[in-house]
């Protein structure tokens, strides 16, 4: 509600640029026509292209400087304003931030109450922190306020409106002047000879390009906000400890063990047993579909096997420790009532659990990434086969699956940085604690579900406890980027093979 | 249009090796090989021709049931090789295959090894007691297929590095390493140039010494350079069959005429 008048006019100004562009559009194409005298043979393009060009230039350079200008505002307008608030204005405990978080509420509230009709914009414009219980009058417009607003904020806040509305002015004005200067160019260069068609060609060669790097960016950035963390992590914990020790207990006396091993080796030990259930199984049902099953039941089987894909895995994680921990309990543990009648296990939650519940949540990525692969083979080399009088097996064992098999290492890799990277199923079907033990009956931790304890804690951001998360994260990281790595370069290679 | 004189004496006196009764072929509900009736020799080529589509690949591929591949392929009447119904419920296809070779239109190498290539047939049969029986199997496959000195200084080396030429012979030798008695060719040399293609059909030739060849082909040129006997196919009917000169020089049907005129393409 507050944000009313902010979006408003920023989104009429859009629909503003887009009616000119759509008028842009038209002109330009019928001015393409005339200048053709009618026959569109004689235009260098197609006459869309000129409406397209034309459409281009309205709406693209205004849209762009649209968005630079909404970014760039609020931060002119708050450091303008931050200068207003005397150091003295912000009481022990506080933060020139949270002050300035006060002023914009306040700020928002008296437009929000404007739009509300509760005071006129002049009662807005005078108000005075001497004579208004600004507060209790912003809370009648449905804005609460944390605490009583001074004379200083109100001042801010009300330098803050008024900026904020020049700014709006400017940028109206601003924009709806691009928009018109891009069409006039564009209408200006439609002539019969304007190479309308090249431009659009480059302009969409710029889309596509713009996205591609869109994508490297983000991962880039992601990488350094990592690598920053961690290195402050680094700065106050010895990277000996955290690469080499062997326990992981953090705690808030400052002097926490906080070794990756344990962790690590919880994430190895599961995503093993989860490949030792998915591969198999994800493997044999691919060969069957891709080899034996006919069309219906191809028809019928593959969208079920991938509709398990698409579980969330958390309805995994509770499958874990609603049906399969409780159920390992009875078969291993339970001592004379159990199946087994031994007595192994004592808590639901332990690795086996976990891996068994997470390969099943594998066995369709394997499986149809597998399918994909092995259908890649051609026909010709299993008829090459059979025409030397292999039966069907053997063609799949000799020729088949070796062909495939380079492809087909790859989505197993594909598929380990996906266990490796599991939060969900961790968190509930394998426990909490970090130990270093060879028993899959135990309960133990990983990487990832440690990285959401640390986080989600109440200690301090700057404390090591918490920066290790990033340095685990980065790990995590560095570990499934080099997986998927040698998964690509693999599945690449065996790609060109029949080309 | 013949230059081997030589071949055309020892034809005569061989033995039927494969006779087809009445042989219809369904795809579903598409007919595509309709009431074909022929005798192919031993130790003879006979070349399949005829325009694109008529038939020749599926009544090819009826000899060694490679048809039962095909779910919607149906075969009706009668193949027998040397009197035994290849169709008969108590022969086993898989031991079908290893006694009538094939060798497809285009050359599909194993990604293996070459030696593994020869190798796989009779591994799968095992024909040989020891590595080198095994060994002594390929190199001869190899040699009778033309390809054994180019190979074999790299006889470890993926047959998939070969060139188009050499894995066509590389897959002859594959076929003729399982000892077939019928050599079945699906257009052998359609992927090869023209160097390539005469080291093939000089291959064919030698190969007639042994085995029954039976060859795809749509080039007449070849088919009279390579058979001694010649069957015409046409929208699935077998149209004319006889010695490969007569089909040539004085065909009886004229839609035989027509095509080797080149009026039906
Ligand atoms: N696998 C198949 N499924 C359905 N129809 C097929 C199949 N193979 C061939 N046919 C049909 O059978 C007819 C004969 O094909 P083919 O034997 O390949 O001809 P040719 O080898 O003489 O060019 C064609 O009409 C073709 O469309
Ligand atoms: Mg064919």
């Amino acid at each position: 509600m507050g944000n009313f008048l902010n979006v408003a006019p920023t989104t009429l100004l859009v629909i503003v640029v887009l009616i000119l562009t759509a008028l842009a559009f038209f002109m330009a194409r019928n001015r393409a026509m005339a200048a053709a005298s009618g026959d569109a043979r004689k235009l260098h393009s197609l006459p869309n292209y000129y409406g397209y060009n034309a459409a281009m230039m309205t709406a693209i350079p205004a849209l762009f400087v649209l968005a630079i200008w909404l970014f760039v505002q609020p931060m002119l307008i708050q450091n303008s304003v931050i200068s207003l608030i005397p150091q003295a204005a912000v009481s022990e405990g506080s933060s020139v931030n949270l002050v300035m978080s006060d002023v914009r509420r306040v700020a928002n509230g008296l437009t929000t109450a404007v739009d509300a009709g509760a005071l006129t914009a002049d009662a807005a414009r005078d108000i005075s922190t001497a004579n208004t219980d600004i507060r209790s009058l912003l809370a009648e417009s449905g804005v609460a306020l944390g605490s009583e607003v001074t004379a200083e904020v109100l001042n801010a806040a009300q330098r803050y409106r008024s900026m904020q509305a020049t700014g709006q002015w400017l940028m109206t004005a601003a924009i709806c002047a691009i928009s018109l200067i891009g069409l006039f160019i564009a209408m200006r260069a439609t002539t019969a000879t304007f190479r309308a068609r090249n431009l659009v060609e480059r302009f969409m060669l710029a889309l596509l390009m713009i996205a591609a790097s869109l994508a490297i960016l983000t991962t880039v950035g992601i990488v350094f906000s990592m690598l920053f963390e961690s290195i402050n992590f680094f700065s106050l914990h010895p990277w000996q400890d955290f690469f080499l020790g062997d326990k992981w207990s953090p705690n808030f006396r400052g002097d926490s063990d906080l070794s990756i091993l344990p962790l690590l080796w919880g994430t190895i030990y599961i995503s093993i047993i989860a490949l030792l259930v998915a591969v198999p199984i994800g493997l044999f049902a691919a060969i069957y579909l891709s080899e034996y099953a006919n069309s219906k039941v191809r028809a019928v089987a593959k969208p079920l096997l991938e509709i398990l894909a698409g579980i969330p895995t958390i309805v995994y994680g509770l499958f874990a420790l609603l049906t399969v921990g409780p159920f390992l309990v009875d078969l291993f543990g339970r001592g004379e009532n159990g199946i087994l009648g031994v007595d192994w296990m004592s808590g639901a939650t332990s690795v086996l659990t976990a891996g068994l519940v997470m390969g099943i949540m594998l066995i369709p990525f394997v499986s149809s990434l597998s399918d994909d692969i092995i259908n890649a083979v051609p026909q010709s080399m299993r008829d090459g086969s059979f025409g030397l009088g292999a039966t069907h097996s053997e063609t799949i064992r000799q020729v088949v699956i070796p062909a495939a098999l380079p492809g087909i290492v790859g989505a197993i890799l594909l598929a380990a940085s996906r266990a490796i990277g599991e939060t969900m199923i961790v968190v509930l079907g394998a426990g909490a604690i970090a130990r270093i033990s060879a028993n899959p009956l135990e309960a133990m931790t990983t990487i990832t579900t440690r990285i959401v304890s640390q986080l989600t804690g109440d200690t301090d951001f700057a404390s090591p406890e918490t920066l290790v998360a990033f340095a685990l994260g980065l790990t995590l990281f560095v570990l499934t980027l080099g997986l998927n790595v040698v998964a690509l370069y693999i599945v690449r290679k065996y790609r060109e093979q029949y080309e | 249009m013949k230059d081997n004189v030589i071949s055309e004496m020892d034809v005569t006196t061989d033995k039927i090796k494969i006779s087809a009764n009445n042989v219809q072929v369904y795809y579903g509900e598409n007919q595509a090989i309709k009431d074909v009736s022929v005798e192919i020799q031993d130790k003879t080529v006979t070349a399949f021709i005829g325009p694109s589509g008529c038939g020749k690949s599926t009544f090819l591929r009826c000899i060694n049931r490679m048809n039962d591949t095909i779910d919607i392929c149906r075969v009706q009447g009668d193949i027998m090789i040397d009197g035994e119904d290849i169709y008969d419920s108590n022969v086993d296809p898989v031991q079908l295959r290893a006694k009538v070779g094939m060798v497809f239109q285009k050359p599909n190498p194993f990604p293996k090894s070459i030696y593994d290539n020869v190798a796989y047939g009779p591994r799968i049969h095992g024909l040989s007691r020891n590595k080198a029986e095994l060994d002594d199997i390929v190199e001869r496959a190899l040699k009778r297929a033309a390809i054994w000195n180019e190979v074999k200084d790299r006889l470890n080396a993926p047959g998939t590095g070969l060139s188009g030429g050499q894995q066509q012979r590389l897959c002859i030798a594959r076929a003729i390493a399982t000892e077939p008695e019928v050599l079945l060719m699906d257009e052998p040399c359609s992927a090869l140039d023209p160097i390539a293609t005469a080291q093939v059909e000089e291959l064919i030739d030698e190969l007639r010494q042994n085995y029954a060849v039976v060859i795809v082909t749509h080039s007449m040129q070849q088919a009279a350079r390579v058979s001694q006997k010649t069957a015409f196919f046409h929208l699935g009917n077998l149209v004319e069959y006889g010695e490969t000169d007569k089909i040539f020089t004085a065909p009886e049907d004229p839609r035989t005429e027509s095509y080797i005129t080149g009026r039906i393409g």
